[in-house]
This record gives C-alpha cells, sequence and structure tokens, in this order.
C-alpha cells in the first residue's frame, strides 16, 4: 500500500521552495523579463539569510528570541535578493543588455556566493565551530501548529509545517488575484505582452519592470530561506540546493503562467522529485534515476502541447526575453 | 519652463568603430579586474600586485597546469564555437549541456559496449559518428518543434540538460564498477580501447588541435558560406529570410543539427580524450559558461578564442587564490560573474549614446 500520509507532507516541504521560486518567477515574467538568474537570486537569499542568523546567534549565545531569530533572516532574505533583483533590472532594463546572458551571469555569481560564504563563513569569522548548523534559528522557523501533533493524519498532512510554507501558498494566491483581477495586474500584463502599447496608454514601462521583478526576485530568496531554515534544519551544505531553481522556471511553464495552480502543481513536482524513494524498485537502484527525470519531461511535454493549441491564453508573455526602448519603434 | 528637454536623453548609435567599442569593452574588462582585485583584498591580505600574480601562477605556474588551462579553455571554446550559429539566429540554445553530455554518454556506451570486440581504429570512428549523432538528435528535438510550432526554445533546450542528466545517471548506475560504488571508473584502464590516440607525450594537444580547428572552420562556415549568410539573416529578421525565399524552418532544424553535433564531439573529447570516464558533471557547466563567452565574443568564433581564455584565466585564477587561502572553490563564480556584469553593462555604452540637456534648452 502506498504511504500517502508521509508521501504528501514529504512532497509538501519538496515543493514550497519550487513555489516560492515558481511564483516569483511567473511575476517576473509577465512584466517580461525571462530572469534565468533566479537559481543564484535563491542561492542569495539562502545564503543572506544564513549569514544573518549566524551572526545573531554568535552574538545572542545561548537565549535566542524567536521574533528576532525570525525576522533578521528574513530581513537579510528579503534584502539581499532585492539586490539581485536590482542588479538584473539595471542591466537589463536601464542598459538594455541581453536579459539570457544576465540571467545566466547571474546564476553563475549567486550560486557562487552562496557555496563561497557557505564554505568560507566559518574560515572568514574565525568562529570556533566545526559547520554552519543553524539549529535555534530553525527551531524557530519549523515551529508547526501546537494542535498540529494531535490531529492525526490530517494534523500531519495539513498542519505540520512551519509559517513559511503557508507564507508561500498566500503569496501564490495573492499574486494569481493581483494578476487577474487588479488593474495593477492588468497594466502589468500589458506590459509583459506588448510594452510600446502600455508605453502608449501611458503606464510607466520601467517602473513595472523594477517593481515586478524586484518583488520577483524577493519571493524567490525567500524560498531559498525556506529551504535551508526549515526543510535543511538549518544546515548549510553546498550545493544542496541543487537544481531546485531551474525545476522553479520548469513550474512557471507546467501551470501556464498561473501561481494558484502553482500551489497543486509545486506539489505534484514535489512529489515527483522524491516518488523514487516511494517507488519499490527492489535492487535496481537505476530505475530512480529515471524517474528523477519525470518532472523535465512533463513540463516538455506540457511546452509542447500548449505551443501546439496556441490557445492565446495559455501563451507565454508575448515580448518576454526582450528588452524596450521606446525610440526603437 | 515645461519645454525643457530631459536632463538625459539617449539615442542608439549608428555603428561605432570597431577599435572604439573594443575600447569600451576592454576598459570594462579593466575596470572589473580592479574591483576583483579590491574584493580579493577584502578576503585574503593579499595586495592587488599580489592578487594577479597568484592568479597567474595558478594558469600557467607549471608546465602541467600551462597545459590544464589549455585544456579547459580548448573545451570551453569547443562549446562557446558550437553554440554561436544558433546565437546568431537568435536561436537560444541553452542546451549545451544536456548535449555534451548525451555525446559524451554516447562514446562511454561505445567504449563500454564494443571495446575489445572491434578494431580500435573503427571504434574510434563509431564512437564520433555516434557522440555527434547523439548530440545532434539533442538539438534537433527542440528545434524541431521550434520550427515546426514555434515551441520556446529557451525553456525546452534548459528542460533537455536534466533529462540528458538523468539519462546519465542511470546509466552509470547500470554500468558502474565496481557495483554499488555509484561511478565507472576509468573505462577500459588495461585495453585503452577506445581511448582517442595521444601526440606525442602531450596529453591534451589533441584536443586543443581539433577546438582550434573547428574554431576556424565554423568561422568560415558563418562568414563566407551560403548556409551562414541564410543563418545570419533569418536572425535579423525572420520575415526578411521568408520574404527572399530562405526556408526558416530548414535553416532552424540544419543550424541546431550543426550546433549539437559539435557539442557531442566535446562530449566525445571530454569522456574518450581527457577523463576516460563519464559523470553527470562531466559538462561541468560549459553548456551554461559557453553562452556567455559566445555573446562576449559577439557570436564571433575567433574572438571566442580570447574570451574562453579570459574565463578560464579567472577560474584557475580564483581556484588558486582559494586553495591557498582555504577558502571555498566558488570563489571564482563570484569573480566571472562581476566581470560579466561589468561587460553585461558595458554593452549599453556602445549601442547608446548618452545626451546631457544642455545650458538654454
Amino acid at each position: 500500500m502506498f504511504d500517502f500520509v508521509s508521501f504528501i507532507p514529504r512532497a509538501v516541504v519538496q515543493s514550497i521552495p519550487l513555489l516560492y521560486g515558481s511564483t516569483g518567477e511567473i511575476i517576473t515574467q509577465k512584466s517580461g523579463n525571462l530572469n534565468l538568474g533566479i537559481p543564484g537570486v535563491m542561492y542569495v537569499g539562502a545564503i543572506s539569510g544564513v549569514i544573518a542568523s549566524f551572526f545573531y546567534e554568535r552574538s545572542a549565545g545561548g537565549n535566542v528570541n524567536s521574533f528576532v531569530a525570525i525576522l533578521l533572516p528574513m530581513l537579510a532574505c528579503l534584502i539581499g535578493s532585492l539586490l539581485m533583483g536590482l542588479l538584473y533590472c539595471f542591466l537589463t532594463v536601464t542598459l538594455r543588455a541581453n536579459q539570457n546572458v544576465t540571467g545566466l551571469a547571474m546564476t553563475t555569481f549567486g550560486i557562487g556566493f552562496g557555496n563561497f560564504f557557505g564554505g568560507s563563513l566559518i574560515k572568514l569569522t574565525g568562529a570556533d565551530v566545526p559547520n554552519i548548523a543553524l539549529s535555534a534559528t530553525s527551531a524557530c522557523f519549523s515551529r508547526s501548529l501546537p494542535f498540529a501533533g494531535r490531529l492525526g493524519a490530517v494534523g500531519k498532512i495539513f498542519f505540520s509545517y512551519g509559517f513559511l510554507a503557508y507564507l508561500a501558498i498566500v503569496i501564490a494566491l495573492a499574486a494569481a488575484f493581483i494578476l487577474k483581477k487588479t488593474r495593477t495586474g492588468l497594466e502589468l500584463r500589458a506590459v509583459g505582452e506588448n510594452p510600446a502599447t502600455a508605453d502608449a496608454a501611458g503606464i510607466n514601462i520601467t517602473a513595472y519592470k523594477y517593481v515586478a521583478t524586484c518583488i520577483g526576485c524577493m519571493i524567490a530568496g525567500l524560498g531559498g530561506l525556506y529551504y535551508v531554515m526549515d526543510y535543511a534544519c538549518g544546515i548549510w551544505s553546498n550545493d544542496a540546493f541543487g537544481d531546485r531553481g531551474w525545476l522553479a522556471i520548469a513550474l512557471v511553464i507546467f501551470t501556464i503562467w498561473r501561481p494558484d495552480v502553482g500551489v497543486l502543481a509545486s506539489i505534484l513536482f514535489g512529489g515527483l522529485y522524491i516518488l523514487y524513494l516511494f517507488i519499490p524498485t527492489g535492487m535496481n537502484l537505476s530505475v530512480k534515476e529515471l524517474y528523477k527525470m519525470l518532472p523535465y519531461v512533463v513540463t516538455i511535454i506540457v511546452l509542447i502541447i500548449t505551443s501546439m493549441r496556441r490557445k492565446r491564453e495559455n501563451q507565454p508573455p508575448q515580448s518576454l526575453g526582450l528588452s524596450y526602448f521606446r525610440e526603437d519603434r | 519652463m515645461h519645454n525643457k528637454t530631459p536632463l538625459i536623453r539617449l539615442s542608439k548609435r549608428k555603428a561605432l568603430p570597431t577599435s572604439k567599442a573594443w575600447g569600451i569593452r576592454l576598459l570594462a574588462i579593466l575596470l572589473s579586474l580592479v574591483f576583483c582585485a579590491v574584493l580579493t583584498m577584502l578576503v585574503t591580505d593579499l595586495n592587488p600586485v599580489k592578487v594577479f600574480a597568484t592568479m597567474f601562477q595558478g594558469a600557467f605556474g607549471t608546465v602541467r597546469k600551462t597545459w590544464t588551462t589549455g585544456q579547459e579553455i580548448a573545451m570551453l571554446l569547443l562549446v562557446s564555437v558550437a553554440l554561436a550559429p544558433a546565437f546568431m539566429m537568435h536561436f537560444w540554445n541553452l542546451g549545451g549541456e544536456g548535449q555534451i553530455l548525451i555525446g559524451g554518454l554516447a562514446t562511454a556506451a561505445c567504449m563500454i559496449l564494443l571495446g575489445g570486440k572491434i578494431p580500435n581504429g573503427i571504434l574510434i570512428l563509431v564512437m564520433t559518428v555516434s557522440a555527434m549523432a547523439a548530440g545532434a538528435i539533442w538539438a534537433f528535438i527542440p528545434a524541431f518543434f521550434k520550427a515546426k510550432w514555434n515551441t520556446n526554445e529557451t525553456l525546452f533546450t534548459l528542460m533537455m540538460n536534466y533529462v540528458a542528466t538523468q539519462l546519465v545517471a542511470y546509466y552509470v548506475i547500470i554500468w558502474e564498477v565496481p557495483k554499488g560504488s555509484g561511478k565507472i571508473g576509468i573505462i577500459n584502464q588495461s585495453t585503452e580501447a577506445g581511448w582517442l590516440p595521444q601526440i606525442g607525450s602531450y596529453k591534451y594537444l589533441l584536443n586543443i588541435l581539433i577546438a582550434l580547428a573547428v574554431t576556424v572552420l565554423m568561422f568560415i562556415y558563418m562568414r563566407y558560406s551560403k548556409h551562414g549568410y541564410e543563418l545570419t539573416v533569418v536572425g535579423e529578421s525572420e520575415r526578411t529570410a521568408r520574404y527572399v525565399g530562405i526556408k526558416v524552418e530548414k535553416v532552424i532544424v540544419r543550424t541546431l543539427i550543426l550546433s549539437g553535433a559539435v557539442c557531442g564531439l566535446t562530449g566525445l573529447l571530454l569522456v574518450g580524450s581527457t577523463n576516460h570516464t563519464i559523470t553527470t558533471t562531466i559538462a561541468d557547466n560549459r553548456g551554461f559558461t559557453a553562452v556567455m563567452v559566445a555573446w562576449l565574443a559577439k557570436f564571433n568564433p575567433i574572438s571566442m578564442i580570447l574570451s574562453s581564455a579570459l574565463l578560464i584565466f579567472l577560474k584557475r585564477g580564483a581556484s588558486e587564490i582559494s586553495t591557498m587561502y582555504h577558502l571555498n572553490q566558488s570563489f571564482g563564480d563570484i569573480l566571472t560573474g562581476i566581470i560579466l556584469f561589468f561587460i553585461i553593462g558595458s554593452e549599453f555604452f556602445i549601442q547608446y549614446q548618452i545626451h546631457f540637456r544642455k545650458k538654454g534648452q
């Protein structure tokens, strides 16, 4: 019998970083910016939080105030990712650089930044600890609702997560609402579809692109923070975050640019990501590697089908990946 | 008061002379190097001169290091050259990583399954053909869908990378030696079947020569052949291309097959000549780094020799500094990122002119 009660919570904790990443990337892409720097941004968000909490835990000694322990890493994470977002916007919007190249450079930089400080923080600060283990901070982040333990399977499936998991869902739903139902969302989509028309309608293209991309980066950064503080129990290990950033970008396509669909789709992806742990393959370990391919294959299929069906509402934003220069028309 | 011209105004430059454009780029590189040196000083106690001396030491310090640097440059160059024609056509092939891996996988498969069963010369030929074919197929799939249904190639090729990675992981476990170790180890260690020949006593010379030859051929192909002309036109404007009777779909598929085949060739060299084994990380992010190398060189294969050399120099130099100071090896990625940001930013000043408001306007 397939063990759903232990499978679903594990799929959910896998899904949260993906959900943050894809919600952030959807908002970014709706403004016409194809930010391939998201994997890097998520690393930067994670390591910024780690650095802040590392210093806090050291200075606080034994008595960690849980409010400060959450606030400081979150602020650092948001600032770190915001800076990455600003860098991306400055290069692609203000200086009109190529988005793919800028994004890939940001990913190289961001992953390098994360691994460098993750691997050298102890050496640089001269601390006398063997590795970065922020257990006190992690305990604050992963604290679940007090009654979760008493509700059995229901509690385990729905209430056993840290607050960042619920925040991810709230942000995704809010993003979906704003994109679909508000004037701001309409204008943002107009910017991504056809900036020239939006410009003529009096919408400030630069402002929209900057704000959308920066907010997107900050949301994505939280995904990195969730991963290290909650999922990884506050222990930083280099490259542990893996290819989740790219998987988040895959999720954007899979959900056809809808953050609300992303809530369930990310759980599906998270499930596919760990499905190999639950499939009884006996001694044949190799098949498990093929299972790990599933999220990407599924994404490719969705990509192909949406392009074949050519339904207007399912297409990528029309000017995705292009910089806008008013005088170019 | 209301009719003032804006304080800062931009206009597109007609075309900056090449010398001036490269001057701006060089300035950007210099600025970024200064910035990198300052950053290095902050995390170590080296003075700026020492920083570059150490980096130079890391890249060219010994004969052995110099050869490794040469080999690294050659491999990065080969991938960049492979991507160039696709980029020229504005087809964003971000799947270099997967195409290298799948080429390497095909090579390894031939070495393992056919090694010792057929003469070595024929084996190497079979390896070459299958590696290039595998890479070509991996690029053909997204190209076909792009040509037929305009499927987004950036995202498609990106996903193909991970399919290839998992495929390699699958076969690594099937072929692992010894069982349970999770890696293949050196293939055909005793017989050396399928190992590409070594020129004299220089292990990496063959790779370097092949990379240079392909670079020159690609330059000629892109600059002087009809195919090269066609793909340039498609890149400039698809409508123009259709109007003058170029079959855009055909050009896309043909160019991507070429692009994938050269990536597959890189896989062949990495597995058959450099490492004699295959892992999931054998492409070592070259597929992505090459995107930046190709772009830095403005898609000109000859200039890519310089841009790939710059990035490899940084990588190996930074690695030396990290080793000396027991810092993490990722320091090189940070420096690479910074230099790229500077050069990416500098393109703006090549393409656009900034006008400030003059007095009285």
